[in-house]
Parts: structure tokens; sequence; C-alpha cells
């Protein structure tokens, strides 16, 4: 990859909004996009771990909600909207393990299942249903009109002991492709990226004793996911940018 | 008519009555409305997302109980959220008719409101013991959160059960605007947008921030629909230039965009794109610039919603239209059916230019702009 492109990224102007954005890979990308000047909202569960994040990246909305309660969807909708006045991309990245330490299927107790289901594949559906007038606006304005859903290699591999974890983010990544070919006229992008392991506290949940020289930074992965929304929004980030300056 | 007493968008026998420009009356189910549309119409829906407006609390000077409808604010931008204009009520909630809910203790100047996390001040009383302007304490992003979390859609007592917030945002629902629900918009779905572009019908929307409908009271009432903020995009103002060049016809999904269109147009049927406020009345005396018709939900006379439908056509046209909608049944309020009515060429509304001569024409200049648009 080429650094000097990478430099060169500007989002000033582009409303971006991502779920799990206190920890690992989503934290290492709302400090890239608030650092490239996008309007950035992040959504993460623990009240104080938001506020902190919040206080330290002046500008950056943070919202209290967990993806996986239908309950909180709508209000972290309206949230995310009335701080950005609309939105270009959304970015679902909360994700669940399922049961810790990791277990055979068989071994997993049904509530775990429905756990990971929850988070990583209802949770982005109902939040991208919600925001979907949003990004069907920002993709008729050519502003933006994208949807990134964060995946796995367990989604396509079947590894023994990511059961529940591999299900969900598989059933994830086919959501996202037929959403992507139901949406293709709105102009709205829907894709499911594999973002590599990397050395965050969801890894080092589901491999304790992993070697973390052998594993990704995750500013590393956010620089890459950057450019690949940049690149999925083509033409579109040139449109904006005339407009903003 | 029958009142609509349960929150579902799309009920898939919900109907359609069609009064076409020349005053045909002919009925539909609604999940047909893309086949009353030609190649080279444009629809333009209002995309705003519905508030939970209705804010229970107390007020402190007296420790009694209110209900606010949040019911109006100046702007559509983001941060705009401190000042709002306000209806209170008394105690109770929408399971009371609004016209029986007791008055709220007397409002001054200066008076605390608690509501649940949000903190408010009266700021000044708008002519009327209901209606106030207040400022909410605290950031724009406290205000948004204490919205979210204690706000609930406003709603009336002909709907039984408690409305969500899902219950209320139409499919195209984006930038959160609405006091109450556009709610023409619930006919929208997904598969009609795909169907109107197979059909090359254009789509396209405007944010308009509908206000609510009603306050309980004749006096207050009469002073719907407060002034209306809403922003036009640069994409819808080019899509209403373009469909008017190839003479299709602008089809405004609810009341909210006619408002916003009509208010945005200029002399020559042009609309101004930007962010501007929807102050005037739309009733029979008005002569539309842009609009040639509208889907809407099926009104009561002596509504300002009924009133704006006096615009398309003449009253003995609208009166027929309403006795065929009691003749059949039809359901009223904003879950019920709906009626589409396009604009008379027989009433002073009509634009300058001849529509009666527009349809004749229509193909060909749509064969004239698409090589236009090639060459």
């Amino acid at each position: 990859m080429n650094g000097d492109r990478q430099h060169d990224i500007d989002l000033a102007g582009l409303r971006i909004a991502i779920t799990g954005g206190t920890s690992g890979l989503g934290l290492a990308l709302v400090r890239e996009w608030n650092a490239r000047g996008a309007s950035v909202a992040f959504v993460a569960r623990t009240p104080e771990r938001v506020e902190q994040l919040a206080r330290e990246l002046r500008g950056v909305t943070g919202i209290v909600g967990d993806v996986a309660n239908k309950l909180d969807i709508h209000p972290i909708a309206l949230q995310i909207l009335g701080a950005l006045g609309g939105l270009d991309v959304l970015v679902n990245n909360a994700s669940s393990l399922g049961p810790v330490p990791l277990a055979l299927l068989a071994d997993t107790e049904c509530e775990a299942i429905e756990d990971a289901l929850a988070t990583n594949l209802l949770g982005p559906f109902r939040l991208t249903k919600a925001l979907l007038g949003a990004l069907r606006a920002s993709a008729a304005e050519h502003r933006g009109g994208a949807v990134l859903n964060i995946s796995s290699d367990a989604a396509i591999t079947p590894y023994p002991g990511w059961g529940a974890y591999g299900a969900s983010k598989a059933a994830l990544h086919h959501l996202s492709a037929i959403w992507n070919a139901e949406l293709e006229d709105e102009g709205i992008i829907v894709s499911s990226l594999d973002p590599g392991d990397m050395d965050t506290p969801l890894h080092a949940l589901a491999v304790p004793d992993a070697d973390r020289s052998t594993l990704r930074h995750p500013e590393v992965s956010a620089r890459e996911l950057t450019q690949a929304i940049v690149g999925a929004l083509g033409e579109r980030m040139r449109v904006r940018q005339a407009d903003v300056r | 008519m029958i009142v609509a007493r349960e929150p579902i968008q799309r009920p898939p026998d919900a109907r359609l009555l069609a009064i076409d420009a020349k005053g045909v009356i002919t009925h539909w189910l609604r999940r047909d409305l893309a086949a009353l549309l030609r190649r080279g119409d444009l629809v333009v829906a209002n995309d705003a997302a519905t508030l939970p407006a209705s804010l229970a609390g107390l007020h402190a000077e007296s420790g009694k109980p209110i209900e606010v409808r949040l019911a109006q604010r100046a702007s559509l931008e983001r941060d705009d959220v401190h000042e709002f204009s306000a209806v209170v009520f008394g105690e109770g909630d929408y399971r009371t008719p609004t016209e029986l809910r007791p008055a709220p203790p007397a409002l001054a100047i200066g008076d605390r409101l608690q509501l649940g996390p949000l903190r408010a001040t009266v700021r000044r009383l708008l002519g009327h013991p209901r209606f106030i302007a207040m400022r909410f304490e605290g950031s724009a992003h406290a205000i948004w959160r204490g919205i979210a979390h204690h706000g609930r859609p406003i709603q009336y007592a002909h709907m039984r059960p408690a409305l969500a917030l899902w219950d209320v945002w139409t499919p195209v629902a984006g930038a959160p605007a609405a006091f109450e629900p556009p709610s023409a918009g619930f006919a929208l779905d997904w598969h009609l947008l795909a169907d109107l572009r197979r059909r090359g019908v254009a789509f396209t929307t405007i944010t308009h921030a509908a206000g609510i409908s009603s306050t309980g009271d004749s006096a207050l009432d009469a002073r719907l629909p407060l002034d209306e903020p809403y922003v036009i995009p640069r994409v819808t103002a080019d899509a209403i230039a373009k469909a008017r060049r190839r003479k299709g016809r602008i089809v405004a999904i609810g009341t909210t965009v006619v408002r916003a269109l009509e208010a945005a147009a200029t002399a020559d049927g042009r609309v101004r794109a930007g962010a501007g406020v929807a102050t005037l009345r739309i009733d029979s005396h008005t002569r539309l610039r842009v609009v040639d018709a509208i889907l809407s939900g099926t009104h009561e006379p002596g509504t300002s919603h009924y009133a704006l439908l006096g615009a398309f056509l003449s009253p003995e046209w609208l009166e027929r239209g309403n006795r065929e909608l009691e003749a059949h049944g039809y359901r009223t309020h904003e879950f019920g059916d709906s009626v589409l009515i396009e604009r008379s060429v027989r009433w002073p509304g009509s634009t300058s230019f001849d529509r009666a001569c527009r349809e004749p024409t229509h193909d060909r200049a749509l064969r004239e702009e698409e090589q236009y648009e090639r060459g």
C-alpha cells in the first residue's frame, strides 16, 4: 500500500458512525477518522469509556448503547442522525465472540449462540435498517451511502471452537452480499471485510496465549479499512470534497 | 370513515382512492400505486425522521405533572436544538383525547420544566395558555440524548398501543426533523422504490419538519400548520426541473412535501434548493406552481390537511371524493388508507401553461429529452 497516498486521505465533511468504538479496531478507526477530519459518532456499551473517549477526542460524539438490544437501536440511530445531521458511512464493528473461553459447538449454550447472533447479525441488521433512509439520501446527494460490516476469516473457514462467532459472521457476510445486490440501484454499497487477526482485546479473549508479535496492529487495519471506504465511495469522495472546499 | 387503530404502516389491504385531473374517481389497492404513475413522473417524499417529541415531566414551580409536545424549531441545523416552541398539557397522556386533556398549570416566563433527564425554561408565552417557547439546558448532544431516551412519539387516543419510534419512522426516514410522522410516506417501501425505477418514474426527497396535527383546542388548532423549516437538496431541485422539462408530473407524497415545494417555488415553477421556512397556508385559493398530484391520507373536513387538498380540485369534487371514501369504508388517520389526487384541469390551481395539452405531448417530449441527454 502506498504510504503517501494514505497520507493524502482527507475525510473532511464525511459523516461516519461506528459501533464498538471504544476498543480494538473500532477505537483505532475512530482516532483515524477524527485525525482525518471526518464528523464521527461512535457507539459503545460502557458509559465511562464512551465519556472518556468523547472527552479525549473533541468534536467526536459518543453514544451509549448496546446494538444487541432491540430497544437501543432507534435511540442510537436518532442520536447518530441528530449529531451528524445525516449519515454517509456506517461501520458495524461491535462483535461478540460467543462463549468465552471458546467452546465446541456441542458445548455451546443456546443462549450463548443467541447472544452472538444478536450482536453480530441482528444488531447490524437493525441499525442498518434504521439508518437506511439517511444512507439513501446520502447516496442520492453523491456524498456517500456505504455500510461496512466487519467480518472475519472465521466467516469463511470452519475453525473448530469458533462456532457461534463463525456462524454469526458468516450470516453477516451473506446478509451484506444480498443487501448490496438489492441496494445497488439506490447507490448504497454494503460490504463485509475481514480486517485480519489483530492485537485487540477480542483476540486476547479468544486466544489468550497468542504470540502478539504475529498479530497486526489495529491501527494498520484501520488505515487499510479507511482506504477501502474511500475506494468504495470513489467518485463521491471527490464530489463531496469539492463541495466542502 | 373507519378509524385505523393499529400502527401498521403498510397493511396488505391498504386502499387508494384516485381522483384524476378530469375528476374521475377510481379505487385501487395502495400497493399498486406505481401503476397510476407514468414514465417521466417524479415522486417526491419527505424523508424527515420523526422525533420522540412527547416529553413527560414536571412543572417545577407547581410540582404538577405535565406533558410537553415539541412543535417547532427555527431551523433543521443539527445544533439548533436548544429552542423549541411546544404545546403543554396537564396530567395524563395520549389515552385521554386531546380535547379532554386538562390544561397545564399556569405557566410563566422563567418557569422551569423537568422532563426526565432534560431541563428546560419557559422563555415566552405564545398567546395561548398551552403554547410556549422553551429553551433546553446543556449541549446539543445532551439534548439529543435526552430526547432519544426520554421522548415518546406524539400520539392520539384513537391509536391504542403505545407507539415506538420504529412505528413512526417511514422506510426512507433520515434526518430527525418531524414532530409527527410524515405519514403519507408510510406507503413507501423499498420494493415500491424499485418498482418506480423499473417504470421510469423518478424518486427524490426533501426534508420538512412536519408539525403537530392537533392540539385539542380549536383556537390553537386554527394556528396550524405552524411555520415549518425544510431543506431541499440540490439534486431534488434539479430532478424537479428535469421532470418538468420532460412534461412529467411532480407527485408529492404528503402535504408537507406540497408545503415545502410551493414555499420554495419561483414564479416560473422552478424550485430553489437549500434551507427555508414554509409559512404559507395552502388551500383552495392557492395557485400551485410545482406540484401536480398528491398522495395523502384521508382527511376530515375542517382540518388544515383537508384544506390543502382544496388547492388541487374544486370543493365539489373534493366533497364527492369524500363521500366516496365514506361509502366504501375507507380507513382514516395516520395509519389509514390513502388518496391520490391529481390537480384538476379545470381548477384555478392549474398553472399558466395548458395542462390539458400535456398528456398527448408527453411521450414526444420524453423522447426529445432523452435524445438531448444522449446527444
